[in-house]
């Protein structure tokens, strides 16, 4: 990766500057792109007043935690994080099983028609979500599932994308294993869920993750399937208080806080798990 | 894809094997037919009757209204038309803006975080990119209090003696206030060339608007989360630059404005194609942030045709103008991914199939 010589043609009073204004760059953009979290985190410790005051400050003067407390006493937001835990689980569970079991269909088990699975796949993968807010009423409604948690959580339980991550995987996968196992006389299954699958771990590493941070951050969704809320997940209830009653007054710790407590799952599987993402963010775009 | 070799030595499983394979895809099928193609074909019925979301939209008393919605979105002189054309402006200006910020912002990134003289450049990689995965609702609410009266930005504009706007209640359009400012027109008295007709019931002075106040911040949040994975894909690209090229250029004495120019620029092409498209297609989207910061007010200049479409069905009840608007936004962004692949195929006979993603611990 590093080109030999390189360091010792830089060198002198340019390569400094260029260095200093290199890193001046990256400073800049850093606290562009994360102190906001600073202010967010910092400001729900605040009270009302002080965060009126000094928005900007990242010390809490008075340090307080009453916006949580509020939070947990008069917002719904027990109940939404018990919504969106539950539906996560089950979208995520979902996606993993099912996405790697179409993808290996599609990679691997000849029958007719696989031809035009597959080019449904990626068709339905450049519909544009928002467009679809209205149709996927239409059907939930039709069905008589409107309103209900299966609302929620059928319409995500599988995604194109991660169908057509885990072929590309499989079709990169040596066949050797697999028929020697087929010649011991394992049915097909069989072969997928205890030769193939846990060969697949990285890349259902990626799928698990992804799904995880879409299906929680998930809100146009849950717009147009729920109306009730009984049903609100987090990004919902969210929304809510900010657009709802609460919307009038300013509220900005109470605001941020649940803001904050929503962000902080994602933010931690994101620290750890960050290269994920990026291989995500790169397949995700590279399906085009 | 069906080798006649493999096929005629699995003869025996053949059977079972086909049927194993319609089970596997089955579930994902049924799914996404139920669930994505499907609500294409009914909103597509929807959009050309007169339903009114009472009972089924296939009940024998729903009128069919032919292209009476669409009409009405543009060419019936009405309040529809006006909200629709507002919105459509709204978001012209909208990616005319957040496309160029976006790309130009991440291409940046990318080129500073690539440069191998910098260490720890992983995790600037890391912090550019974080608020990407984090949740849209979230990160309007953070956004909301940035921009709010008493907020950090106006903190940070009173630091330098400018008394900041009230963001989300300024409808004032980003042009005007520059013609305006420059002394070509008087903003409250726009010249009556301007004001007297226009296409489609907007004035050309309502077109040239420009994005007001309030939907330039909407274009900020956008632009700070987009840039992250945008960065990813150009950084991606970088790394597939081979380092032989740099160096035979910089051996030839070009300098730093030459070696982008010439050298790193053309290699980035197809990226910034995918890049462009990618935000084209993003920006005719944006919904959650409008839902949740503004609601297409003040004054309808954060109205988008996304937003308004769901607005139109399930606050207003009109199902086949929302449908319809639906449709419109469809086609606009199935253009948008045409153009796409039409330059993307054409750049791959050039180069072969690049990975998007960077190498594992390549960047640092």
């Amino acid at each position: 990766m590093t080109a030999p010589g390189r360091p010792a043609r830089r060198g002198g009073f340019r390569a400094l500057v260029g260095t200093f204004l290199g890193y001046a760059v990256l400073v800049f953009f850093a606290l562009v792109f994360l102190y906001p979290f600073v202010i967010q985190t910092a400001n729900s410790f605040k009270t009302e007043a002080d965060a009126a005051a000094h928005p900007l400050s990242p010390v809490p003067d008075p340090f307080t935690t009453a916006a949580f407390t509020r939070i947990f006493d008069s917002t719904a937001f027990p109940l939404w994080i018990g919504n969106s835990i539950l539906v996560t689980l089950l979208i995520t569970v979902g996606r993993v099983f099912l996405d790697s079991l179409a993808g290996y269909a599609l990679a691997r088990l000849s029958f007719r028609g696989r031809g035009a699975v597959t080019a449904m796949i990626v068709a339905v993968m450049a519909v544009p979500g928002v467009v679809l807010l209205i149709p996927k009423f239409l059907v939930l409604n039709q069905l008589g599932i409107y309103n209900t948690y299966p609302a929620l959580v059928l319409p995500l339980l599988v995604d194109a994308a991660g169908v057509f991550i885990m072929r590309q995987f499989f079709l990169s996968v040596p066949p050797s294993l697999e028929e020697a196992a087929r010649m011991d006389g394992a049915g097909v299954f069989r072969t997928y869920w205890s030769i193939i699958l846990p060969m697949a771990r990285p890349a259902l590493i990626t799928l698990t993750i992804l799904s995880f941070q879409a299906s929680w951050n998930e809100f146009p969704h849950t717009v147009v399937a729920v109306q009730s809320p009984q049903l609100f997940t987090l990004p919902r209830g969210i929304a809510n208080l900010v657009s709802g009653s609460l919307g009038a007054g300013t509220q900005y710790p109470l605001k941020l806080g649940a803001a904050l407590l929503a962000t902080i799952p994602v933010a931690i599987i994101f620290v750890v798990f960050q290269r994920y993402f990026v291989r995500g963010a790169a397949e995700g775009a590279s399906k085009e | 894809m069906t080798e006649p070799a493999v096929r005629r030595r699995r003869s025996g499983i053949q059977g079972n094997e086909a049927a194993a394979g319609w089970l596997f895809v089955a579930p994902a099928v049924l799914i996404l037919g139920l669930f994505l193609v499907l609500p294409i074909g009914m909103a597509l019925w929807v959009s050309v009757s007169g339903w009114n979301g009472q009972g089924s939209p296939f009940a024998p008393g729903v009128p069919f209204v032919g292209a009476q919605n669409y009409t009405e979105l543009f060419l019936a002189e009405g309040l529809t038309r006006e909200n629709f054309m507002i919105s459509i402006r709204n978001n012209l200006y909208y990616v005319a803006v957040a496309v160029p910020a976006q790309t130009l912002l991440a291409l940046a990134l990318a080129l500073v975080v690539n440069q191998r003289f910098l260490k720890g450049t992983s995790f600037f990689r890391t912090a550019f990119y974080f608020p990407s995965v984090t949740s849209s609702v979230a990160i309007s609410v953070v956004f909301l209090f940035l921009f709010a009266n008493s907020g950090a930005v106006n903190a940070l504009l009173a630091l330098v003696g400018i008394s900041g706007p009230a963001w989300f209640a300024d409808p004032r359009g980003l042009l005007h206030l520059v013609l305006g400012g420059l002394g070509l027109v008087d903003v409250d008295n726009p010249p009556a060339a301007l004001t007297g007709g226009g296409p489609f019931g907007l004035s050309w002075w309502e077109w040239l608007a420009g994005p007001s106040v309030a939907m330039s911040t909407i274009i900020m949040l956008v632009v700070w989360t987009t840039s992250g994975t945008f960065m990813l894909i150009f950084l991606a690209a970088l790394q597939d630059v081979p380092v032989q090229v740099e160096e035979a250029s910089l051996i030839d004495g070009a300098n730093a404005w030459q070696r982008l120019r010439h050298v790193t620029l053309p290699m980035l092409k197809p990226a910034l194609f995918l890049v462009i498209t990618l935000g084209l297609i993003g920006t005719w989207q944006v919904f959650d942030q409008i839902y949740v910061m503004s609601q297409g007010k003040p004054a309808n200049t954060t109205l988008t045709p996304a937003y308004l479409s769901y607005r139109t069905a399930f606050t207003d009840f009109e199902y086949g103008v929302g449908a319809a608007i639906s449709f419109v936004l469809f086609l606009i962004i199935v253009v948008m991914t045409l153009v796409q692949r039409w330059v993307m195929r054409d750049r791959d006979e050039v180069r072969p199939r690049r990975r998007w993603w960077p190498r594992r611990g390549g960047a640092s």
